[in-house]
């Protein structure tokens, strides 16, 4: 264990334009370790990943793989030399239309020196080799889009194995894998830890890293803010310290809600998970937190229609609902401000108004003669009372920046009045102006309805609810009212120490 | 925040400034480049050619690019909502044989045959929505196989043959009837304008069918959610919009506007001839892609495929009274398609697309 490090990063820094993402990173990797990289969107985590993997250049700092400098200018020199990383996205690590064997000598075939003629029978034998010293035990005839997930990401990993790294780096691996598949990946994760290889773990799932981590590096505006290394690893602090310690209270006088508008029964969200209940008033804006993958998203466009529970009853001012698609949710009152604006939200051939309008569209084209005076006009005063910055409600979305591509997305579905407004991660990519902007015309215009907002911040969370949820694992593990809020009970539940049967539980992507 | 705020308002002048003091050279060429083109086209035909400018060359310029402008309006359809429809040169030419063998085989009358011709271009343009949305094929795929169908399709019942009145029918009997006049008038009726016999009936139904989808697509809140499907379906979707049944429309609207190019090119043939139509596909959507640089909207749009329609008519029917062979038409009108596509895309890439 207390080997010397086989990768070290010093002083590294990178900036896009004026935007500095790392400041000045440090960082040892050990030989049969597995280090968990913890750290919020927008920490740099992923830009860090790319100047290992040989994307990236970093502006300043350098890296050593064992005694040698490590500068690589293209992913397949830090691969040839030595540093191997396995994306998110699986299909990136695989090739679909080919069988396992090829997929496993890949590089081998393609690489420098490789024989331009295809030998079956070789590659089936190299490619038995690999899998054998990988433990994988899987059907190499087997066409790689045949596979689950998990198998194609053991093929992924394995076929990275083909290079002897010596060190592995694995981005978010079982964010798309179920608990079952995620443990045979664990298992697959500590026969390379056995086998020498220094490994940077990074990932959002507390029960991952409880399962894997000999060390955790936290990461908060491209900086390190927390090495845990000492047993027993401190995961709260860990997780303290990505989320920052400059959580403020009180900057929100707490309303109670005037009267239930939204009720959910034993919500279960996906199989497995723990049911929970909900209640949401008029006049209170509740905030939703937790990690990234905690189900957050799925509970949103859950209530908008988009996906069934798995099991439960809602009620929406006192009436069953049971939303079968988006439409239905709007006609009943309840509307969504979707997360990834420029996926879900901007419709990216229309201007400003024509944006705002989109779901209410019936209500500016009688007889389907669509009004255009009133859609500006309607425009023009969300402009004005969300303070959009734009020449006229008529440019184009991109010519917004961020925030105000935002502000006209909250616009949209604050135009009209809703029963229940859900807002996912609404301040993603804004600046804090336009953020206080937003947060305060959703308070100021909560009283007739329920406001949830799911925020993975907890400090947007304290800057803007009455009531904060805190969820884990695809379920809700604790409320608090936003005064005098027992922080280091708030941190644990977002940590995932709310619940001792925490490894047990299945967690599902 | 506040200091913030009070920097904004100057910027936001300097733009309305900006705005106002008129447009930069580049972008009085993307949006009215095509537009001066086809005016300098027409000056030059004009002036270089005896009797261009005249009311009888303008009229068959309209007449020789009607059929396919008609097909273009309805592949509009389906590009706005971010789709394509290979199979229009198809149901055209398998409505234009449904119509000969209604009224030469079956013996019925004009009404019956157009109203079949209209109910294969809906139910062709339904088949291909339905494939499509959901058993998931993609577009061009999903019609590049209807077409395909199509053509075979047309020549079975007559075993291949092509349909005239008096034809021997497989079984070995003559044909007893006939095309109708008034079906024939479709295509060979001309209204008088100013000069009497001069605009035929295709012209007129030409630009009805323009003004009434330019308005559809422009003026009402069906047209607005096609255009939005096709931007940004999901972001039409989490707004509402019943994705899948927006898509299947257009695919009708562009098998119905494909059927009455049909019965127009039968009409004006007087039969069912096998051989015709074989350009209608690429010159409809090669006037549809055109008319993505018509005003720099970069975008499918009915006023733009009109104007790519009747640029593709002008500068063919000048370069022939100037005795420029026909075997080169093919080549010029490939040529002012990938020179509009590359101004679309190049000059008008402003969504990064």
């Amino acid at each position: 264990m207390a080997e010397s490090p086989v990768f070290r990063i010093a002083g590294l820094a990178k900036s896009f334009g004026s935007n500095e993402v790392l400041r000045g990173i440090s960082l040892e990797l050990r030989a049969g370790e597995v280090t968990a990289l913890l750290g919020a969107n927008g920490a740099g985590k992923s830009t860090l990943v790319k100047i290992m993997s040989g994307v990236y250049q970093a502006d300043s700092g350098e890296m050593t793989l064992g005694e040698r400098p490590f500068a690589p200018a293209t992913p397949a020199e830090a691969m040839r030399a030595g540093v191997v990383t396995v994306h998110q996205n699986i299909d990136d690590g695989v090739v679909g239309s080919l069988d396992v064997a090829t997929n496993l000598v890949l590089d081998r075939l393609s690489g420098k020196g490789a024989s331009i003629f295809f030998n079956p029978r070789r590659v089936r034998r190299t490619a038995l080799e690999v899998a054998g010293r990988m433990g994988l035990d899987l059907d190499l005839t087997a066409d790689v889009t045949e596979l689950p997930l998990a198998d194609r990401q053991m093929v992924a990993i394995a076929r990275a194995m083909a290079h002897e790294p010596k060190v592995m780096i694995l981005d978010e691996p079982t964010s798309s894998l179920s608990a079952h598949e995620a443990a045979r990946l664990f298992e697959l994760i500590d026969r390379l830890r056995a086998r020498g290889v220094a490994i940077l773990y990074i990932s959002h799932r507390m029960s991952d890293i409880r399962r894997l981590a000999d060390r955790i590096v936290s990461l908060r505006d491209g900086q390190i803010v927390g090495l845990f290394e000492s047993r027993p690893l401190d995961y709260e602090g860990a997780v303290n310290a990505m989320l920052g310690r400059t959580l403020r209270q009180g900057s929100v006088v707490s309303q109670a809600a005037t009267h239930p508008i939204f009720r959910a029964e034993g919500l279960q969200l996906v199989p497995g998970a723990r049911p929970f209940s909900l209640t949401l008033g008029a006049g209170e804006v509740v905030a939703v937190t937790g990690l990234v993958g905690v189900g957050k998203t799925r509970l949103a466009e859950m209530l908008f229609g988009i996906h069934r529970p798995v099991a439960g009853t809602m009620e929406l001012a006192g009436s069953p609902y049971t939303p079968r698609n988006p439409a239905d949710a709007i006609r009943q009152g309840v509307f969504l401000v979707a997360k990834d604006r420029a996926r879900t939200g901007i419709v990216p051939d229309f201007n400003i108004y024509q944006n705002m309008s989109l779901p209410f569209l019936p209500r500016f084209s009688p007889l389907s003669l669509i009004n255009r005076r009133a859609e500006r006009a309607a425009a023009k005063e969300q402009i004005g009372s969300l303070r959009i910055v734009c020449r006229s409600e008529r440019d184009d979305l991109a010519t917004l920046s961020g925030g105000n591509q935002q502000k006209v997305m909250v616009a949209r579905w604050l135009s009209q009045p809703s029963r229940m407004l859900i807002l996912d991660e609404p301040f993603q990519g804004v600046d804090i102006a336009a953020r206080h902007d937003i947060a305060a015309k959703l308070r100021e215009s909560a009283a007739d309805r329920a406001t949830l907002i799911f925020l993975t911040e907890l400090d947007e969370a304290l800057e803007t609810a009455d009531r904060i949820l805190v969820m884990s694992e695809h379920t809700i593990v604790g409320e608090h009212r936003n005064a005098q809020i027992d922080m280091d009970r708030l941190l644990a539940e977002v940590a995932g120490a709310g619940r001792p049967t925490l490894s047990e539980v299945p967690a599902h992507g | 925040m506040d200091s913030g705020m009070a920097q904004e308002p100057p910027a936001s002048l300097e733009g309305r400034e900006a705005a106002r003091a008129g447009l930069s050279p580049r972008e009085i060429v993307i949006r009215y480049g095509f537009l001066l083109l086809l005016a300098g086209l027409i000056v030059f035909f004009s002036l270089a050619t005896r009797g261009f400018a005249s009311p009888q060359a303008a009229v068959f310029i309209l007449q020789s690019v009607s059929i396919t402008g008609i097909l273009a309006l309805g592949v509009t359809a389906t590009l706005v909502v971010g789709g394509f429809d290979l199979s229009i040169g198809s149901i055209a030419t398998s409505a234009m044989m449904a119509a000969a063998y209604a009224m030469v085989v079956m013996e019925q009358n004009a009404l019956v045959a157009v109203l079949i011709c209209l109910a294969i271009g809906a139910l062709v343009g339904l088949i291909n929505g339905l494939i499509i949305c959901y058993m998931r094929v993609p577009d061009l795929l999903a019609t590049l196989g209807m077409m395909f169908l199509l053509i075979g399709l047309q020549r079975i019942p007559t075993e291949g043959r092509s349909i005239a009145a008096g034809m021997t029918l497989p079984d070995g009997s003559t044909a007893e009837g006939t095309f109708s006049p008034a079906f024939l008038a479709l295509g060979r009726h001309r209204f008088d304008v100013i000069i009497p016999d001069l605009v035929p009936s295709s012209v007129v139904v030409l630009i009805v069918l323009a003004v009434v989808i330019w308005f559809f697509l422009e003026y009402t809140r069906f047209g607005r959610m096609m255009y939005a499907v096709g931007s940004n379906p999901r972001a039409a979707e989490f707004a509402g919009a019943p994705v899948k049944a927006y898509k299947i429309w257009a695919y009708v609207i562009s098998g119905v506007f494909a059927s009455i190019g049909g019965i127009l090119l039968a009409a004006r043939l007087g039969r069912g001839d096998i051989a015709s139509g074989n350009n209608l596909l690429l010159d409809a959507v090669a006037a549809a892609l055109i008319g993505f640089a018509v005003l720099g909207a970069a975008k499918p749009n009915a006023f733009g495929t009109a104007v790519g329609a009747l640029f593709v008519g002008v500068l063919l029917q000048g370069l022939t009274m100037m005795n420029v062979p026909y075997y080169t038409q093919d080549f010029i009108k490939g040529a002012v398609l990938v020179i509009a596509l590359v101004f679309t895309f190049s000059l008008l890439g402003r969504n990064g697309r």
